[in-house]
């Protein structure tokens, strides 16, 4: 399986091309736009500010955009699932890929409880991950297990949510549409939680027929 | 909710985890790569490899501990150690490190700090202090903990998380190595006046120390390396303590 790791200057893609090395996958990190349709998956990962996205403006949006076209499985990572929204209020003047409905927002977590300590933005740590929509992304995955996450800005719970988290105000750490998948978490640095939901994406971007999405069971989180 | 985060540190030289007491008086304790599987086994959040010597030498050595902890391991690992430049930590990323550690370069040239979170983010960077009650004042050192470096540990954690530094690894040099519990004060200090999580180092002995230090001591992460290396206890087992005391911890699945 290759997978093509898009580098459009947003950090270091190390760890990711290391966690589909272990299993089994050959990340490539392409440079350019062209070099997309390579790989039987697309992986947009990054940190930092939705700012360093407008480096995806032009000519990778279009690739991207050819990528989901031609029925590549997509993933984002962090910053990568935040730029398939509409936008993001941390730079509002750079548009989102706009594959997912709706905006990226700051983390307000809202005054503490008495006695309890004000919740810290970044959210930075292990957070719990609640799916909400049964889908294959999440196969093995205990409603509740947990992944390590670091980011201030979050994605809206949507139709498209497949799973949230809650730091203070819940939002979407999964959503997906199609062939598109975002996870918030970092799964190349969560553990086996982590390696499972790569793994999963891996098996997906295998078997190239599109998902049915009917009406999933919804869960509510605890 | 968001965990308490349980970090590991291995003070590395020359490849070998060493530990030293009071930063004098180095002992081995194993290897690297070893050590980190079994932590990540029995699930620590995450690591830190220090580098203890930092000579030219040692950083050859540094890499390849790097390399090999990072390539089965996938929970975040961070470097520090000796880092003084943008292409310190630009070597230690390369070869697996997701977060770099500055502590005496910050000191010297807080501009590092800046410049390495715009290329990599704030999440990879965190400000390392070392800091210890000395004339009335909560006073940074610098070089390892060699040299008053003039500043106040509150005050210089605010100006690094202005700066760009996404976590604060705060070391108590009074609590380092005694076993007799973190600097709760001093943690509290720092984790209130800070936006960006605090790691509270220095002083764990027992598993109520932890329990103390993520509540009057309001850390986010609570590190640890001897108590961890002797195994004088299992991670898994503080865990359970933290778990039965309302803390909220990450479960190993």
């Amino acid at each position: 399986m290759h997978v093509a790791l898009v580098d459009y200057g947003a950090g270091n893609l190390t760890s990711v091309r290391k966690a589909f090395a272990a299993l089994g996958a050959e990340a490539h990190v392409c440079g350019e736009p062209g070099t997309l349709a390579c790989g039987a998956a697309v992986v947009v990962p990054g940190v930092g500010h939705f700012e360093a996205t407008a480096s995806l403006a032009g000519a990778w949006r279009d690739a991207v955009r050819g990528a989901i076209g031609r029925g590549q499985a997509v993933l984002g990572i962090c910053l990568g699932l935040q730029w398939f929204f509409e936008g993001s209020e941390e730079a509002p003047e750079v548009p989102g890929l706009g594959v997912l409905p709706g905006r990226c927002v700051l983390l307000r977590p809202g005054v503490p409880e008495a006695g309890q300590p004000a919740l810290k933005v970044p959210h930075v740590g292990w957070n719990d991950v609640w799916p909400v929509a049964a889908d294959p992304l999440l196969d093995g995955i205990r409603p509740g297990a947990q992944a390590y996450f670091t980011h201030s800005y979050a994605a809206p719970v949507t139709a498209e949510t497949l799973a949230v988290t809650t730091h203070g105000v819940a939002f979407a750490s999964v959503a997906g549409r199609g062939r598109v998948w975002g996870v918030q978490f970092h799964p190349e640095k969560s553990g086996t939680v982590g390696l499972r939901v790569l793994d999963n994406f891996l098996r997906l971007a295998a078997t190239p027929q599109r998902r049915t999405r009917g009406a999933p069971p919804r869960v509510a989180p605890r | 909710m968001l965990s308490k985060r349980i970090i590991a540190c291995l003070d590395v030289r020359d490849g070998a985890v060493v530990k030293g007491v009071r930063f004098e008086g180095l002992r081995r304790a194993g290897d690297p790569a070893a050590l980190a599987r079994r932590y990540n086994a029995e699930g620590i959040d995450e690591l830190v490899i220090l580098d203890v010597t930092a000579t030219l030498e040692s950083r050859r050595a540094l890499g390849e501990t790097i390399r090999a902890v990072s390539a089965e391991l996938f929970i975040p690992l961070a470097v520090g150690g000796g880092i003084r430049s943008e292409a310190d930590a630009a070597a230690a990323i390369e070869a697996g490190a997701d977060k770099v550690s500055l502590n005496s370069a910050a000191l010297l040239q807080p501009a590092l700090i800046t410049a390495l979170a715009n290329r990599y983010g704030s999440q990879a960077v965190v400000v390392a202090i070392d800091a210890r009650r000395h004339g009335g004042r909560l006073a940074v050192f610098a070089r390892s903990g060699s040299a008053d470096a003039g500043r106040e540990a509150v005050e210089w954690a605010c100006e690094a998380a202005d700066r760009g530094a996404g976590e604060i690894l705060l070391t108590s040099m009074d609590a380092d190595g005694t076993r007799a519990g973190f600097d709760c004060p001093l943690t509290a200090a720092v984790s209130g006046a800070v936006p960006i999580p605090v790691i509270a180092s220095g002083g764990a002995g027992t598993f109520d120390h932890f329990v103390a230090v993520f509540t009057e001591g309001r850390a986010d992460a609570a590190l640890a390396a001897s108590v961890f290396h002797d195994r004088d206890y299992a991670v898994v087992d503080l865990k359970a303590h933290l778990t039965a005391c309302g803390i909220p911890v990450r479960s190993v699945e």
